[in-house]
């Protein structure tokens, strides 16, 4: 298990970091955590020249209150983001899903940017990303952009972000009052999930006013399951209706199939973790 | 005798003794710290490294191999491949060959002309680092001509491709007991047929699926041939028997090795083998002439170290319609992978004897086909053969049971063997010598709460619960402590079954205890301390065990088959004994009495009627002084003694599963694990427990998460810890654990093997529970491992009227490749 030889970068700002980038471009591979970049490394399935390790860039790390917003860096590791209670209080699906992603030695050294610019559709992050409706903060040479979730994940394993560009933080509306649930299913507990479903919604006196629903490991990319949210809205939050809004689950989604489970299998558990994610957001189980 | 833990504690056990005591692991500090000599912690003056090219496909020819710029690399010294050596490299050694008509081919460490598995060795680079080593592996340019791989057993059994064309078959040998032939029990055709017409007659087939050892320590081995000798430190279970063995293999004086096996992280089997890593490295440290080390990655020990199981169980029961089994027929197909590797074909034939269990079936047969394919050997893996057998019988009981409608326990007390009946002979011909399965059974269905847990299963089934609840019983024996060398002889193995151990009084009254059982992680250094403390009466912190250096203890056959203790621990027991009858007449001598009036008493010799006395440890310093021993008395406290055993020794225990179904994903839960193991009398509770809970776990992990996967082509998809699940604590509960004793009549300690208890039992245990939670849905059995997908699917099948077709009898030959399109690979990517 040792890596190719390759040179090894520690800038100390973002913009040192685009000035390497710049410099190496292709040759080039940011660590941001090195959890899912450092096997690769070492299993030789990939050779980049040079390492850029932004884990000596202090900005972008921590999370702030930003009014209407939270805002993560992306350095921040996902340990700091299971336990900020600003998160809690206002993206409570992110803390949901955080608390069961990977291991905790995998929280303690994995990043939140870094997770989320791997665009792994398995990731335990992107559905909440999606759902809550988070903003991407992109730094580039010709300085910052914002660019919305939806638009952020592209194909499997790729995003946005281009390729003299890195990720600086993560803006996520707050959704103070909603309900959320991180609904994932595994085998065992530190593998990738094999579906995944992250809903929170807005309760009103018993009727469903507002629903965001993100589906994990459903196809190239984290998505939204939009025929649900559409369904739910106006909904009592109740049994029969949740189930009859959940039947949409797997609409529009392209899940692979593997060792785990067929595709018709993940659509089958999308539709009955869609129910059971809701319901629990919603306070009904 | 048998007591429970709770009317043992009652007895009040001698609170000086050692035997029973809870000691924590002495050697654990310095194991958990990784502050000890692990192989590849050395590092020796000039060593240099090596790196393996490994072939990517199953089956192939090698039309040219260019090592150019691998020789160009930096710091490379040499690139070798199987041409360069293939009149000096030899070939690796087969123990066991089940009949003399095995077919058995050649097994070059370092494949010359065709490469049969994916993962096998096909050029060595030797560099002054092992990061350059590693570099200058990606530069071999070979050529490849793919050949057609045999890869699915049942196709491969019948000869459809060939895994080694020039063998003209995939078949290398057939074994068969038969209790009629053997004269053990009647005929079991016959009973088969009589109860097609007035009983019942249940058949099934099971699959074993494939595993993968998965020890924590990757292997490792360092080679030192400068000096007299040739060193060779390496991660394995059989410093012996490999020491041996390369010798056989090199032509190389036994006399000239040396092998180390230092503390050793894990090996479940794994380690239970003579390696091409190991004969590649001693061969190239004799070509260089300086020490050579290689250390493999978790990917290659997932490739290429040896696998377990992978069977095919065709299973026939005959029982009258009370429930009285009258006949089990057993047909195998046992998977070898592309070699008959050191024990490997023998695996089967260990549990060729456990089929019948605790059971007095009155004919049995077994018949079993091992097969060559194109995938890594499979052998010994925790509990070798013994778990395949477990399985077996354990199920089809609970199917029997089913099909009479009756509880599970009514049909294994009809059949099994009365405690008042102990010594029992088998019908597969052993002599079980002592056991209690009444007293363990109502000890695990106490500790279970079986009566309320059938009572909330018939609710949650009658209520048509969305998760069901199931109950999964696995009442296993297994005969292990390996083993009388006679029986070895009968089977045509290629080693005897004895333990050696030898025991040094220092004249500072410490002792040394040399033993041939080698650990690696077993927890030997304080148990046998524990043994010897009571033996000789001196402190346990004043016991070393030395082990694992065939210098120090320079004959022994190693650890595997749960042997340590019961053969290895007797040898010790033994060579203890001696110490004292040679320390008597010194005694005798010093204390001027006769060596009749001589007692030994915890650790101190007397005078008898008198208050007269030596300690142990005067009377070592006395015979180091040697200045005052009777004549004609070597002044030497020293013995030895080899142990060789009579029988096997058979532990016992009735293990409940209750595993909760959710029917609506096929998700599994374990709700509760209770067990009560027999194993005799107990030397170290702790060290029993953490054998069983980690037993228990590894048998869980085969019953719901863990296979080794090929896909069409015969690569390994479950290449990396991504993809072949293991469990962590995260995914187990906390079991319910009692034992109750029926001490071992075999051994002068009582004791019996714990090391694979816990594997052979639990794997029944939870796929019963599993099917029992949704039989009344009409399933009959989930395949292992009864993933969330498969339980589903069955619960869809069977719901949708096909109850015939639920796996189980007429399962399809098992496609290795299925569900493998469009995997992404959790590895491969990057961003």
């Amino acid at each position: 298990m040792i890596p190719a030889p390759f040179d090894y970068l520690a800038p100390t700002t973002v913009e040192e970091a685009l000035a390497a980038l710049g410099q190496h471009g292709d040759d080039a591979k940011i660590l941001a955590g090195g959890q899912s970049l450092l096997p690769v490394l070492r299993m030789r399935l990939n050779a980049p020249e040079v390492v850029i390790d932004l884990g000596k860039i202090h900005s972008l790390r921590g999370i702030r209150d930003d009014g209407d917003a939270l805002v993560i860096g992306a350095m921040t590791q996902h340990s700091v983001v299971e336990h900020d209670p600003l998160v809690a209080e206002h993206a409570t699906l992110i803390s949901k899903a955080v608390e069961h992603l990977a291991d905790h030695q995998i929280r303690h050294r994995g990043t939140f940017g870094g997770a989320l610019a791997h665009a792994d559709p398995a990731g335990d992050l992107g559905a909440p990303a999606l759902a809550l409706e988070a903003q991407f903060v992109i730094a580039g040479p010709a300085g910052t952009r914002t660019v919305a979730a939806d638009d952020f994940f592209v194909d499997l394993f790729e995003t946005a972000i281009g390729e003299d560009e890195i990720l600086t933080e993560i803006r996520v509306p707050k959704h103070t009052g909603w309900g959320a649930t991180y609904e994932k299913f595994v085998r065992v507990a530190h593998q990738w999930p094999i579906v995944a479903v992250a809903a929170t919604v807005r309760v009103e006196g018993g009727t469903i006013a507002e629903a965001r629903i993100g589906l994990t490991n459903m196809g190239s990319t984290p998505l939204r399951a939009r025929a649900v949210e559409a369904a739910l809205v106006g909904q009592p939050a109740t049994e029969d209706a949740v189930r009859a809004a959940a039947a949409h689950a797997a609409e529009g989604t392209n899940p692979p199939s593997d060792l785990n489970g067929e595709a018709a299998y993940r659509a089958h558990l999308a539709t009955v973790l869609v129910r059971r994610a809701v319901l629990s957001a919603a306070g009904t189980t | 005798m048998t007591l429970t833990e709770d009317e043992m504690t009652q007895t009040a056990p001698d609170s000086t003794l050692e035997i029973g005591k809870d000691r924590r692991r002495k050697e654990d500090q310095r194991l958990i710290t990784g502050r000890t000599r692990w192989t590849d912690n050395l590092t020796l003056p000039g060593m240099l490294h090596l790196a393996m090219v490994r072939s990517p496909f199953a089956h192939a020819t090698i039309t040219n191999i260019d090592k150019s710029a691998a020789e160009a690399s930096p710091n490379v010294v040499r690139v070798i491949t199987g041409a360069d050596v293939a009149d000096e490299q030899g070939g690796l050694p087969n123990a066991w060959p089940i009949t003399p008509d095995q077919v058995t081919p050649n097994h070059p460490p370092i494949a010359v002309d065709r490469v049969v598995f994916a993962g096998e060795i096909v050029a060595v680079i030797v560099a002054r680092s092992a990061a350059e080593a590693r570099d200058a592996a990606e530069l071999v340019d070979i050529d490849y001509d793919e050949l057609p791989a045999a890869l699915d057993l049942k196709e491969a059994a019948e000869d459809k491709v060939l895994a080694h064309p020039e063998l003209g078959t995939n078949k290398s040998a057939f074994w068969r007991f038969d209790s009629e032939e053997a004269g053990t029990g009647g005929n079991v055709d016959q009973a088969i047929a009589k109860a097609r017409t007035d009983g019942i007659v249940i058949e099934r087939e099971y699959r074993q699926q494939r595993l993968i050892p998965a020890f924590m320590e990757p292997r490792s081995t360092v080679v030192d041939p400068t000096g007299e000798q040739i060193t060779m430190w390496s991660s394995t279970q059989i410093p012996h028997i490999l020491k041996f063995l390369l010798a056989a293999v090199t032509g190389v004086s036994e006399s000239k090795i040396r092998v180390i096996a230092p503390d050793v992280g894990g090996g479940f089997g794994g380690k239970l083998q003579t390696t091409p890593e190991e004969f590649i490295t001693f061969l190239v440290a004799r070509q260089v002439g300086k020490p050579v080390k290689y250390t493999e990655t978790r990917s290659e020990s997932l490739m290429a170290a040896h696998h377990g199981r992978d069977q095919w169980q065709k299973l026939t029961l005959s029982a009258e319609k009370d429930g009285t089994v009258t006949g089990f027929k057993v047909e195998l197909l046992a998977d070898l992978g592309s070699h008959v590797s050191l024990v490997g074909g023998g695996v089967p034939v260990l549990g060729a004897f456990m089929f019948n269990a605790i059971y007095k079936f009155p004919a049995y047969q077994f018949n079993c086909q091992t097969v060559l394919t194109n995938k890594t050997w499979t052998d010994a893996y925790r509990g070798a053969g013994r778990p395949e057998a477990t399985y077996a019988i354990e199920r089809i009981m609970d199917e029997l049971a089913a099909e009479l409608g009756v509880d599970p326990f009514e049909v294994r007390e009809k059949n099994w063997i009365k405690h008042e009946e102990f010594p029992f002979t088998t019908v597969a011909g052993l002599e079980y010598d002592s056991g209690n399965y009444e007293a363990a059974t109502a000890r695990a269905k106490e500790l279970f709460g079986y009566d309320e847990l059938r009572a909330e299963q018939k609710r949650r089934r009658d209520a048509g619960d969305q998760v069901q609840l199931g109950i999964g019983v696995s009442t296993f024996t297994e005969m292990c402590g390996l083993a009388p060398s006679r029986v070895l002889g009968s089977l045509d193995y290629g080693a005897g079954g004895w333990e050696h151990a030898s025991v040094r009084m220092l004249p500072t009254g410490k002792v040394e205890v040399l033993t041939g059982a080698s650990a690696h992680g077993q927890g030997h250094e304080t148990a046998f301390s524990q043994i010897v403390a009571d033996r000789l009466g001196v402190a346990f912190e004043d016991v070393e065990v030395l082990h694992g250096d065939t210098m120090v203890s320079h004959k022994g056959l190693d650890t595997y088959g749960s042997r340590s203790l019961v053969v290895g621990g007797e040898a010790i027991v033994k060579a203890a004994d001696k110490v004292i009858e040679k320390a008597k007449p010194i005694a005798a001598h010093l204390l001027e009495a006769s060596v009749d009036d001589i007692e030994f008493n915890a650790g101190r010799f007397s005078v008898k009627g008198t208050d007269q006395g030596l300690a142990m440890a005067e009377i070592a310093l006395a015979t180091f002084a040697a200045h005052n021993l009777p004549d004609g008395v070597e002044p030497s406290l020293d013995s030895d003694a080899t142990f060789d055993p009579v029988n096997f020794n058979y532990p016992h225990g009735t293990h409940l599963c209750a595993m909760e179904v959710d029917t609506e994903t096929g998700e599994v839960t374990m709700r509760k694990y209770a067990a009560c193991d027999d194993i005799g009398n107990i030397i170290n509770p702790l060290i029993v427990s953490g054998q069983l809970h980690g037993g228990l776990v590894q048998g869980i992990a085969q019953a719901l998460w863990e296979e080794a996967v090929y896909d069409d082509s015969g690569t390994l998809v479950t290449g990396s810890f991504v993809d072949y699940l293991l469990p962590t604590a995260a995914d187990t509960i906390s079991f319910d654990l009692d034992h109750t004793t029926s001490p071992a009549t075999t051994n002068t300690l009582g004791t019996k093997g714990v090391g694979e208890a816990g594997t052979i039992a639990s794997t029944p245990a939870v796929v019963n529970a599993v099917v029992d939670a949704v039989r009344h849905l009409g399933v009959t059995d989930v395949r292992m491992p009864c993933t969330p997908e498969r339980v589903w699917k069955a619960i869809n099948d069977a719901r949708g009227g096909a109850q015939a077709e639920t796996v189980g009898a007429a399962a399809p030959h098992f496609d290795e490749s299925t569900g493998m399109d469009g995997t992404v690979d959790r590895t491969s990517g990057g961003n």
